[in-house]
């Protein structure tokens, strides 16, 4: 191997403990139990958006609704619980199946309507954006809120959702890690394991690289790219319970960072160990790269404004990464 | 005839790396005459134009226009100087959301001296001027995309016009047009005939060329194999010249069938076109030949079932076959190496090892969970089997050579047994010695299937097969031993003329 390819191989790795080390010398209390258990949670629910859409990146598409999915489900949980006054089985199961759904629709429009996906999924997320406002006129939820017709909606989040979002578990140190750093890790494991060693998860690479091929070789190539939807549409909503848990309440102002930060966590998972491809693990640690990111200029004092700019910076060199040096961007 | 040769083409050469592929073309084109120019697949007819056109640089070789030395570096020069080409796809020809005036006059708004403001009455004004010289009745406020192939075709041409050329080239320009629409064309041609404008015809539609040919050039591996001139115009000798035919070193000996294996009753593939009926029996290798366009991948799609027949019913085995998928054509037994490797067979980001497994992963898992090390050996042993120079089942496809490429796709299909095996166009962009290696395996291992092969090159037929089926016009009309093959009359059916001499 030459210079070259152990830089496109290691070169992302090398980033990120290079900005680990840079952070432990520079901020204090950086290195310890408690800030990486805080990094990992601040990364849960993008980190599972990252996820999904990377099921829709392996056969060559793309998922711009998960955002508003998340915060969709979000209000949804709130909704059942706060106003129809259900249980948290009752909102977990609202909230996978408007998953499912708009997932279902993104695919149709995609495969049969052959709308771009980008721009299907874009309409879709200005869709949910404005229709999980409407039950409540653009209010947020939460447990004594007035409804449009004047009634009280007296009904609260169960002590089993909001364990969802605030328990933790007992790691060497007491009550160590969140519930949804668990959920992360089994749903990262889940979906790297189905890419990388199911047939389904093969047939949507071969799908994504060459789709006649993929058709000639006799796979339901539809089929598998509206799967492809239905799974980001699902981990989305999980995102979005997990969100509805940590909050306790529908609020329609939150979220709004899901969608960038999930996006870059799964494009910059294709630098992460040369992969030049959509895959779990790289999109598991461009999460944490994000979330690490983030957690560390936190602790120097950087302004919140500029995250955003430092996040798109990192996600520009990572595809420059990708695309120039390794040369697959061309073949 | 010579002396008025407007352009001149003076033993051209082209390589691309290793690989010559024009090996000294010498051509003249003659004002007011439609010079047609015939050649299979990679017999090096794109390259030339590419050269003419100015797209490709030339290797070596000189090329004259009107007596005045021609050499464009860019396609620009080329138009500028008076040789323009119309390419085969039409879309690059005009700008779909633009309207039609705006197509005619689009090359008039670069390059020098052209003012900064677009002015739309003088763009409407000569766009008018351009459309009546050539006949044109389309509106010239209509968008390109509103209009129909065969219009958009002629909108090409009469921008190509614009330029008022000495020399005009069109590429395979009835590719995608229907044969009204293509009447259309012809008289168009006939018309830039009489404002003698020398025309470069590239096509293999025998039905245009005995239309428009005024001479038949007919190329074959990168050099110009035949010259016709005198009229009557010998179309079945410039097809010969084109498939050629060579002494064939390894003949093979042909056998016969043993019990059938897929029955093929009435079966229409295109509108108006005569049925197709055929018998594919175990053990034999059948080619089916005829030139570009006659519906060969049509009916190679149609067995493998991702195209569904007009009419006809098939029968595999013994039982009824009506595949509607892909998956229904494995399922049963049906497998197809498809035309075109690198857009409907190579998986680009997948190993050798993953290429050759892949419509194969339901058999190679347990519950969905793939069995790597199955899939593994699977891939040792084709590769083992067919010679495929690799450095392991892990390399990636682009790293490999053509011949090398196509080797994985016969890998892949052959790594399980078939019932019928289908191969279109299998030795496309394939070196020699890859072609008879996979020529040799696909007989060695012929016994217990039906193999049918779809190719142009008569030689790859000669080469490969126990039995020649020609096609014309979508179905088929020959049916010839290999073995005491009757040349003429194989290339006459080819040439879908009607036969000369009494058979």
């Amino acid at each position: 191997m030459t210079l070259r390819d152990y830089a496109i191989r290691y070169g992302f790795i090398v980033l990120l403990l290079g900005l680990v080390a840079y952070f432990a010398i520079a901020a204090d209390g950086f290195v310890s139990p408690q800030s990486a258990v805080f990094i990992f949670q601040s990364v849960a629910i993008t980190g599972v958006l990252a996820l999904g859409v990377t099921a829709t990146l392996v056969v060559g598409g793309f998922d711009l609704s998960i955002g508003s999915v998340a915060t969709s489900a979000m209000m949804a949980a709130a909704y059942v619980m706060v106003v129809l006054e259900q249980n948290a089985v009752v909102a977990v199961v609202v909230c996978l199946l408007i998953g499912a759904i708009v997932g279902l629709i993104n695919g149709w429009l995609i495969v049969y309507m052959r709308v771009p996906d980008l721009l299907a999924t874009l309409g879709m997320m200005f869709l949910l954006v404005g229709l999980q406002r409407i039950p409540t006129e653009g209010r947020s939820i939460a447990t004594g809120m007035t409804m449009p017709d004047g009634s009280v909606a007296n009904g609260k989040f169960g002590d089993a959702f909001l364990a969802l979002g605030r328990h933790r578990f007992d790691f060497f140190i007491p009550n160590l890690i969140p519930v949804s750093v668990v959920v992360l890790l089994v749903l990262a494991i889940l979906i790297w394991f189905f890419l990388e060693y199911t047939r389904f998860g093969r047939m949507m690479y071969a799908v994504g690289s060459n789709e006649r091929a993929a058709e000639l070789a006799g796979a339901p190539v539809k089929a598998y790219k509206i799967w492809a939807y239905v799974i980001s549409g699902v981990f989305a909503s999980i995102g979005g319970i997990l969100l509805a848990a940590r909050l306790g309440r529908g609020d329609i102002a939150s979220g709004n960072n899901l969608l960038l930060d999930a996006v870059a966590a799964a494009l910059i998972g294709y630098a992460v160990l040369g992969a030049a491809k959509p895959n779990a693990f790289g999109t598991a640690v461009g999460a944490l790269f994000v979330g690490i990111l983030l957690q560390g200029l936190t602790m120097m004092n950087a302004p919140y404004y500029t995250q955003d700019f430092v996040k798109g910076v990192v996600l520009v060199v990572a595809l420059v990464f990708t695309f120039a040096l390794s040369g697959r961007g061309r073949s | 005839m010579v002396e008025n040769a407007v352009f001149r083409v003076e033993g051209l050469r082209k390589s691309f790396g290793q690989n010559e592929v024009l090996g000294g073309v010498s051509l003249n084109l003659h004002a007011g005459e439609v010079t047609v120019l015939m050649g299979a697949n990679g017999a090096g007819k794109s390259t030339l134009v590419k050269i003419i056109s100015g797209v490709y640089e030339r290797g070596g070789g000189a090329m004259s226009l009107a007596g005045q030395d021609f050499a464009p570096r860019k396609p620009a020069e080329a138009i500028r100087a008076g040789v323009v080409t119309v390419h085969q796809n039409i879309n690059d020809g005009v700008v779909a959301d633009l309207d039609v005036a705006t197509n005619l006059t689009l090359d008039r708004l670069t390059g020098k001296g052209v003012p900064t403001l677009f002015n739309p009455s003088r763009v409407r004004r000569d766009a008018k001027a351009v459309a009546d010289r050539m006949g044109l009745t389309i509106d010239l406020r209509a968008r390109v995309s509103d209009l129909s192939l065969a219009d958009r075709q002629m909108v090409a041409i009469a921008r190509a016009m614009a330029h008022q050329p000495m020399v005009l080239i069109l590429d395979e320009p009835t590719s995608s047009l229907s044969s009204a629409e293509a009447d259309r064309l012809f008289r168009l041609i006939d018309r830039l005939r009489e404002q003698n404008v020398a025309i470069l015809y590239i096509s293999h539609r025998m039905s245009d060329i005995r239309r428009l040919a005024d001479r038949i050039v007919s190329m074959r591996d990168g050099v110009i194999s035949g010259v016709f001139d005198t009229k009557p115009l010998d179309y079945e000798g410039a097809v010969n010249a084109m498939l050629g035919r060579k002494i064939h070193l390894d003949r093979i000996v042909a056998k016969g069938a043993a019990r059938p294996v897929l029955t093929v009753e009435g079966l229409r593939i295109a509108q108006g076109a005569r049925p197709i009926s055929l018998t594919l029996g175990a053990g034999e290798v059948v080619a089916i030949t005829g030139l570009v366009g006659v519906g060969k991948t049509a009916l190679a799609e149609t067995l493998f079932g991702v195209r569904r027949p007009l009419s006809g019913t098939m029968t595999m085995n013994g039982r009824p076959y009506a595949p509607r998928s892909a998956a229904d054509a494995i399922a049963a037994g049906v497998f197809l190496v498809a035309k075109d490797r690198a857009t409907s067979g190579i998986v680009g980001g997948f190993t050798i090892e993953r290429n050759i497994s892949l419509p194969f992963l339901r058999r190679m898992s347990n519950l969905a969970v793939l069995k790597r090390r199955v899939e593994r050996a699977t891939a040792r042993r084709q590769i083992e089997e067919l010679g495929i120079v690799c450095r392991s089942e892990k390399d990636e496809m682009p790293t490999l050579s053509g011949g090398n490429q196509q080797k994985v796709m016969v890998a892949r299909w052959m790594a399980q047994d078939s019932g019928l095996f289908i191969l279109d166009e299998p030795f496309q962009g394939v070196d020699i010695s890859a072609r008879r290696d996979i020529a040799a395996k696909l007989r060695a291992s012929a016994d217990n299937r039906a193999t049918l092969l779809f190719v142009t090159e008569l030689d790859e037929a000669l080469e490969t097969a126990d039995r020649i089926l020609v096609m014309s016009e979508q179905t088929i009309v020959g049916e010839h031993r290999n073995g005491d093959i009757d040349l003429e009359r194989l290339l006459a059916e080819v040439a879908g003329g009607p036969l000369h001499s009494a058979a």
